[in-house]
């Protein structure tokens, strides 16, 4: 909503206001106002001109030479350009020594040499915004009606005033006409309002002869009044009133639709106009559409009609959509003679329905969807046809043609000064209270409890119990006079969940390691939800009913796809080594259509690609691989308590490298599963994307959530040494490293400390297929030294156990 | 003898003086001191002495003895600590050239902003709340007091995934879920992080997902003045105990009174600059007193506990704390943009 601060001034006094304060006020008070403009960019010197005579330039095509009168008594030679500039025209004329926004000094000046002294100026040389304008006036100069020569241009456009931006939060639709913000500036600075006067008519034809009204969508429409006015000329509104609406940022159209719009901005009531002779048998019936109605709207789009939707209609056909737009077919136009005009309360949601679903919104359906004041219907339909009247056109006839369903009294709401004190935390006094009420203009009366009866008007339709009350108590009070407290009562310990302490212990074990956490969008590409089969297995990816893109047009189900997009991303930017991890909710659900919601889950993603360890000035660089990954998540393991619950077994899921692929698996209460995959991007992939070697993982953190182990628990150090022994055996390539530990620490018993691989070699020595794995074995009993002995007893027995589980021949 | 001896001793030490390396003084010393030396060479006719002149001599020879390993151990020093110097002089390194450092990543700062939040809201005992990304247009909308068709519903164009279900448009729905689980017990202290979205073109302060972090308090006797203590405690806390606040009155559907929160900019402390356009504030919140309607959809009678709530954009935050000037940053996650959080 624009507010022009001289029209505002028609309602209440401005009196040692600023604009700027004005803004402050209505800001602080809870009404934003985002900008304050002055409608005067700087423009000073220019006149009203009368153009006597206009020639050729003799040395240029495009250029006239005029003859102005600006009142002076002495004619001005000017030389003008545009296109639109002709003899008998009113113009605005920046004379000599006048200035123009920007800083513009209008100077004598020759134009291939012709002298002129002054400019013709269009909208926008006079910093007006010309997109209201006809186009040729967009392109060239002003034009302006019959003026008093020499009359100052500031004037004359009404340029000395200021536009205040509203932004206005929904509840406060009251602010959404002048009337309504004249009430709020009343309130915050207890000044009173000045309402336009009420009109009489006085003719001894009646209303009724010419019009009748009949309402049948009852639940839709609970009020809806008429007046007729006979023998309208249309013409152009006056300047004053064109300037008025421009200012508001309303095209003016002619005088009986200017005026609906300027009484709309005035009381925030819409009006509409119709073409009374078009209208059949002067019959309004107000009614829902029928099934397949159609119904031309006034932009000259023809409408498909729902019978969810109100129409105003004649005994034949619709004429408007109810507070959305009129029809083509019952418009105002030049030939109009007689008019109705209507004003109406419709239901809110029902214009809003409307309005959305036809794509169709207009400063009518936006006010009455946030609900007109219905008290203003008949005082806004007085006031339009009293201004038309006034405007020297037509007669309004005697009588409100109207149905009324239902009047709406002013509310009466109870609020206690005990329970506005313990809402807001101060006491205040029942004076203090009573006289923000009345500043307000709402009635109260407050009973020897200290209960106070507050009468709301009904333009205040958003104040419908105590606590909104105390809303308006405590804004006019001010905000700031709310003292600081602490909360008084019981107390209530603060903590971290489990799971939001796991994610926390790995953003901050990773990161400390040198990975960076990465959050990428929830929405994808249907392909990409595709990638990695095994990670959303029997998954169905949920679309969004109206995405903004189809890149981004379904909800992820995996958090690979995406991270590998991060990769991507910035290997063209130039950033090689990465190591990125992601903690994010996927979305699973095997619905084709929800019906229910899906489920959430906590998923870990790493990603790893290019160096290891950058190089540097004493170290080379070293590319990362499979057990960079694992390693990562093997760390991840330890540092949740978890390295004994989890192993790792070769697989080939979809899209990941199947030689260098690791399922990997939870023990638990529940056996065995899998909660995730370890592995190197499968090559293919990899070439689509520019990439080097890629490897990565991703898991449920879900899963981790029941099993994570937080307890410490401190073992003795040993006191007596341990005994080392290493094996090298070569085996077939086949076996896995982990097999071979695991008969290790079966076949050595208890006395076996510990097992660890310390080499792996394949080389021609050892012959096609066979590999050589070496391991270091820590022997040690806890409560003596061990004897020679016993550890050879002990590492034989593991020895054998190897030779005859994987046919392992020893090596010396 | 004595002569002799008087003679060896000048003569070695002599010989000494002009040593210059460690084998030749070990050469020397075998030559003066050694079984088959010089001295062990005179002191052998000790034997043909008289009693009363062994001593003397004894004497004699000792303090020769003592002069040469004296000056031999000096020597010897010197030639050690020559050495030495040598040595730690080869040895020496450019020490300006960079050390190795430790490998650093980063928290992402979206998470970083969040922790600290949730530290110190924590730290006034709340617990965090967390609930589905995915919603229902219920708990979303319809409990938040924000009925089909309502006005208010144009402040944040939805994400809609069926009629009925949509991506949550704000973490408030976690509030219902909270108070719901409490089955009417109080008071509850909660804040709620999480990811939310709306429709909305991405730029460079406007991202269809983003992050907010709500908080809700409900018990006997809450008030709005505790409403402004917590905020201000916490913006303190955030950004430094010269932070001050200041309320507006504003429209959300969920609370009433409702207000937006300025904080003193951050980056002129109020005096005004580029970052707050002049005015020293900068708006970083939204606030107010639980409607009744909420309330009581969350499972408490209205005339028995009243609440407060608050909710803030995480990327503003962060946007404001860092001096970020583009939201997409988040998202994109460039290695160079990421790696600026890798430190306190």
């Amino acid at each position: 909503m624009k507010i022009s601060t001289s029209w505002l001034a028609d309602y209440i006094s401005l009196e040692g206001l600023t604009p700027e304060e004005i803004a402050e006020k209505m800001t602080s008070g809870g009404i934003e106002i985002d900008a304050v403009e002055s409608m005067n960019k700087g423009v000073t010197g220019v006149v009203v001109g009368y153009i006597k005579e206009k020639t050729k330039h003799p040395d240029a095509d495009k250029l006239n030479v005029c003859k102005v009168d600006v009142g002076t008594g002495e004619d001005l030679q000017i030389v003008c350009g545009a296109a639109n500039v002709d003899a008998g025209q009113h113009v605005p004329v920046a004379t000599i020594g006048a200035k123009l926004p920007g800083d513009f000094a209008i100077k004598r000046a020759k134009l291939r040499g012709v002298e002129s002294q002054g400019m013709i100026c269009s909208a926008r040389e006079l910093g007006l915004n010309d997109k209201l304008l006809p186009k040729e006036q967009q392109e060239g100069i002003l034009v302006l009606p019959k003026l008093p020569l020499g009359k100052p241009i500031s004037e004359v456009l009404h340029l000395d005033t200021h536009v205040l931006e509203l932004d206005l939060t929904p509840n406060r639709s009251d602010a959404l006409s002048y009337i309504g913000v004249a009430y709020e500036i009343g309130a915050l600075m207890g000044r009173p309002i000045k309402l336009p006067e009420g009109a009489v008519f006085d003719t001894a034809e009646q209303t009724s002869d010419h019009l009748s009204v009949r309402i049948e969508a009852r639940d839709e429409c609970p009020h809806y009044s008429a007046r007729y006015i006979k023998h309208v000329t249309v013409a152009p509104s006056p300047l004053w009133l064109q300037n008025r609406l421009m200012a508001a940022g309303i095209r003016p159209i002619n005088n009986i639709v200017d005026v609906t719009n300027y009484v709309m901005l005035e009381y925030g009531q819409p009006l509409h106009a119709f073409d009374a002779d078009k209208v059949a048998q002067g019959e309004i019936i107000v009614r829902l559409a029928h099934e397949g109605e159609e119904l031309e709207t006034l932009d000259g789009q023809p409408r498909k009609l729902q019978p969810h939707m109100l129409v105003i209609a004649d005994g034949e056909k619709a004429i408007a959509l109810a507070g959305v737009m009129g029809g083509a077919n019952s418009e105002v136009s030049a030939d109009t003679v007689n008019i109705i005009l209507e004003s109406a309360k419709f239901d809110g949601s029902v214009v809003r329905r409307t309005s959305r679903q036809l794509g169709l919104r207009s400063e009518a359906s936006l006010r009455f969807e946030k609900e007109v004041d219905p008290a203003r219907v008949i005082p806004a339909l007085d006031r339009a046809a009293s201004l038309i009247a006034g405007l020297g056109n037509g007669l309004v006839t005697e009588g409100i043609a109207q149905e009324l369903v239902h009047s709406v009294q002013p509310a009466v709401i109870e609020v206690s000064l005990d329970r506005i004190a313990s809402y807001l935390g101060m006491e205040l006094s029942k004076l203090e209270v009573q006289t923000i009420f009345g500043r307000l203009g709402f009635d109260s009366e407050v009973s020897a409890q200290g209960v106070i009866k507050v009468q709301v008007p009904t333009r205040r339709g958003d104040i419908t119990r105590d606590v909104d009350l105390i809303e308006e108590v405590a804004r006019l009070y001010g905000y700031d006079n709310i003292p600081t407290t602490p909360i008084i009562g019981e107390t209530t310990p603060g903590a971290l969940t489990v799971p939001q302490a796991v994610r926390r212990e790995l953003r901050r074990r990773l990161s400390d390691a040198g990975l960076h956490e990465v959050i990428s969008y929830s929405f994808t590409a249907p392909a990409r939800a595709g990638l990695f089969p095994e990670l959303s297995h029997g998954v169905v990816p949920i679309r969004l009913a109206m995405p903004m893109s189809e890149e981004r047009s379904v909800l992820r189900t995996s958090l690979l796809p995406q991270l590998l997009e991060t990769a991507a991303y910035n290997r063209n930017r130039k950033n090689h080594d990465l190591a990125l991890f992601e903690i994010g909710t996927v979305f699973h659900t095997d619905e084709q259509q929800l019906t229910r919601l899906p489920q959430e889950k906590h998923r870990f993603a790493l990603l790893l690609t290019g160096q290891r360890r950058v190089a540097a000035w004493n170290r080379k660089a070293e590319k990362v691989d499979f057990y960079d990954a694992k390693g990562v998540l093997e760390t991840m393991f330890a540092t949740l308590g978890l390295s004994e619950s989890v192993s790792y077994e070769a697989a080939a899921p979809g899209d990941l490298h199947p030689g260098r692929t690791a399922a990997i698996k939870l023990s638990g209460e529940r056996g065995e599963e899998i909660i995730g995959y370890v592995g190197q991007l499968h090559p293919e992939l990899q070439q689509g994307s520019d990439l080097e070697d890629v490897y990565v993982a991703e898991l449920d953190l879900g899963a981790l959530y029941d099993v994570v182990d937080r307890s410490i628990a401190y073992r003795v150090l040993p006191r007596y040494p341990a005994s080392d022994r290493d094996i090298a055996v070569t085996v077939d390539a086949g076996v896995p490293a982990a097999a071979l530990s695991a008969v290790v620490r079966e076949a050595a018993g208890e006395l076996l400390e510990s097992v660890k691989v310390f080499d792996v070699y394949t080389g021609e020595k050892l012959g096609e297929g066979r590999k050589s794995v070496a391991l270091a074995l820590v022997y040690r009993h806890p409560e003596r030294t061990l004897t020679d002995d016993e550890v050879t007893a002990a590492h034989a027995s593991a020895v054998s156990a190897l030779e005859q589980s994987f046919s392992a021949e020893l090596r010396k | 003898m004595k002569e002799r001896l008087e003679a060896l001793r000048a003569e070695a030490l002599q010989e000494l003086q002009g040593v210059t390396g460690p084998q030749e003084l070990s050469d020397l010393r075998v030559k003066y001191l050694g079984k088959k030396g010089a001295l062990t060479e005179i002191l052998r006719g000790m034997g043909a002495l008289s009693a009363e002149e062994r001593p003397v001599i004894g004497e004699v020879a000792n303090s020769v003895r003592g002069a040469i390993e004296a000056v031999i151990e000096e020597k010897n020093a010197a030639f050690r600590r020559a050495e030495t110097e040598e040595r730690l002089r080869s040895e020496t390194i450019d020490v300006t050239l960079p050390g190795s450092p430790l490998p650093a990543g980063a928290v992402h700062p979206l998470n970083k902003v969040a922790q600290e939040i949730e530290d110190i809201f924590i730290g006034m005992g709340y617990t965090i709340a967390e609930g589905p990304e995915v919603e229902t247009d219920y708990y979303n909308f319809e409990a938040l007091n924000l009925p089909k068709n309502h006005p208010a519903r144009d402040m944040q164009d939805s994400f809609y995934i069926t009629d009925e279900i949509l991506m949550r448009t704000q973490t408030s729905p976690v509030q219902i879920r909270s108070m719901k689980a409490m089955s009417g017990k109080s008071p509850l202290k909660i804040i709620c992080p999480g990811k939310v979205y709306r429709r909305d073109d991405d730029d460079a302060t406007h991202s269809f997902q983003f992050n907010q972090v709500e908080g809700l308090v409900v018990g006997k006797g809450i008030r709005m003045s505790d409403l402004k203590g917590t905020l201000l405690q916490f913006v303190q806390e955030m950004f430094g105990k010269q932070a001050r606040i200041r309320l507006r009155p504003s429209f959300f559907p969920f609370t009433e009174p409702s207000a937006e929160v300025d904080m003193t900019c951050s980056q002129c402390g109020g005096k005004g600059c580029r970052m707050c356009k002049g005015t020293g504030w900068l708006e970083i919140l939204g606030c107010g007193m639980v409607h009744p309607k909420v309330l009581q959809a969350g499972g408490y009678d209205p005339e028995e506990v009243t609440g407060f709530a608050f909710g803030m954009g995480i990327e503003r935050i962060a946007l404001l704390k860092y001096g970020i000037d583009d939201i997409r940053h988040f998202y994109t996650n460039d290695l160079r943009f990421l790696s600026q959080f890798a430190r306190m």
